[in-house]
């Protein structure tokens, strides 16, 4: 399968890409690791007149601790997210979420910051940073703006990013040892998730259940309230708006919901 | 576009259309044809090389987003036939190949899991061939051959050295993955 020709242009800076975001407008689409445009592109879903490569930009790419927080710069892979000895330690939860993407060989060429803009919603990056309570940097010509994840995503595959906009970093609190765990439910190795719940401190992030990675909020609050963790998880899918498509219909992504929600919540309690 | 590629240590050069994958970069422009095209669609892994020393999917690649750096594929490990890289030589004593379709990305995959991981138990083997299918289902050979190529025993990471009479059986290992043991105690 082949693209749609296009014209290929490799930013050497994040200015640079800006700049040509500005030049080329809605014609033209950023290209990170790939591993989300490349494909629709050979399927021709997706023709940008433009490609603008940010992939080898180093300033995109890094783990740091930031005073409360840890800053992830938007270019980092997913290989260095799942071997970070810093995210270990001060947030495990993303880089056990990172090792369940695809397989190594998309591991190595994925970025934390592209998973996000594509903003899949089998996609499990998205949904661990929304239960991390994350952060999204976004620079643009008019300066960075920084939105919080649970207002991140507008619907399947979109966000408030606009088009002349690239994530410069995701930002998410260092947990700690806070309990913490991710469920993904596939039919086939390197698959996407069916369903997935990622849960750190007490905060609950669905895969799959609807148009944008949601909340658990319903189980969230039952668990405040003292409820145990079945009777909480059987509240998981909630407010939820699964679709039924070939690997599952709605009602047993709902079933899958709560199901990975009690698994999730008994191991991140210990 | 004008691209430059180091491949197999030698200096490559093209002018492309920026849509050329780099697999067909590979096959076509430079008639590397040990790099075998399956699904096309990122996730059988045959078209599986190094590029700058990791593993990637040849086939989800811009041949431009490899331009300057340097790419791997099987006909660069090996001296020839009678003096193969480890990994290769570990498959063909091992018979980790059936049909043969999916050995070229499986050999690449394993020396790039190799780079990674030196002494990768079997789990791990397993789990770091997840993007590569072998539609003959050889998978038990395969993981052997990446074990002995890592330099260890098969018999011993498997579980089956523990076990007098029961001889290249697949299963048991306590490293072993949960769903694929097939053996039992002996």
């Amino acid at each position: 399968m082949i693209p749609v020709g296009f014209e290929y242009v490799r930013a050497t800076s994040v200015d640079e890409a800006i700049a040509l975001l500005v030049e080329h407008g809605e014609e033209a689409s950023l290209l990170a690791g790939g591993h989300s445009l490349l494909p629709v592109m050979k399927l021709r879903l997706a023709a940008p007149d433009v490609l603008i490569d940010i992939g080898r930009l180093p300033e995109l790419d890094y783990v740091r601790v930031d005073g409360d927080v840890i800053a992830i710069g938007g270019g980092t892979r997913h290989r260095t997210l799942e071997s970070s000895q810093l995210l270990a330690e001060e947030c495990p939860l993303l880089p056990a979420v990172a090792h369940t993407v695809g397989d190594p060989q998309v591991r190595h060429r994925g970025t934390i910051g592209g998973s996000l803009a594509h903003g899949d919603p089998a996609s499990d990056l998205p949904a661990a940073v929304l239960a991390l309570g994350g952060d999204v940097v976004l620079r643009g010509p008019r300066g960075d703006r920084t939105v919080p994840i649970t207002t991140f995503y507008t619907g399947v595959f979109s966000s408030v990013r606009e088009p002349d906009e690239l994530i410069v970093e995701i930002r998410v609190p260092r947990t700690g040892p806070a309990g913490w765990a991710y469920e993904k439910f596939v039919r086939r190795a390197n698959d996407w998730a069916i369903v997935g719940v990622a849960v750190v401190d007490g905060r609950i992030g669905l895969v799959n259940m609807g148009p944008t990675p949601l909340r658990a909020s319903a189980t969230e609050a039952a668990l405040a309230d003292g409820a145990s963790i079945e009777d909480a998880a059987a509240l998981a899918d909630r407010g939820t708006d699964p679709v039924s498509d070939v690997p599952a219909t709605a009602d047993f992504r709902r079933h899958l919901a709560r199901v990975l929600t009690k698994r999730a919540l008994t191991t991140a309690a210990g | 576009m004008k691209i430059a590629i180091t491949v197999n240590g030698e200096e490559t050069a093209a002018d492309v259309e920026p849509r050329l994958l780099l697999v067909h970069y590979l096959r076509e422009v430079l008639g590397l044809r040990a790099t075998n095209i399956g699904c096309d669609t990122t996730s059988c892994g045959a078209c599986t090389v190094l590029v700058a020393g990791e593993s990637v999917k040849s086939c989800t690649v811009l041949a431009a987003q490899a331009d300057g750096l340097s790419v791997t594929t099987l006909e660069g490990l090996s001296d020839g036939p009678d003096d193969l890289h480890p990994v290769p030589a570990a498959f063909r004593s091992e018979h980790g190949l059936q049909c043969g379709f999916c050995t070229p990305g499986m050999v690449m995959a394993t020396v790039g899991l190799l780079s990674e991981n030196p002494k990768p138990t079997e789990r791990e083997v397993r789990e770091g061939l997840e993007g590569n299918l072998c539609r003959c289902t050889g998978y038990h050979n395969i993981i052997r051959a990446v074990l002995v190529a890592s330099g260890q025993d098969p018999d011993e990471l498997t579980g089956v050295a523990a076990r007098p009479g029961v001889e290249r059986s697949p299963a048991g290992g306590i490293e072993a993955a949960p769903g694929f043991s097939t053996g039992g105690p002996a």
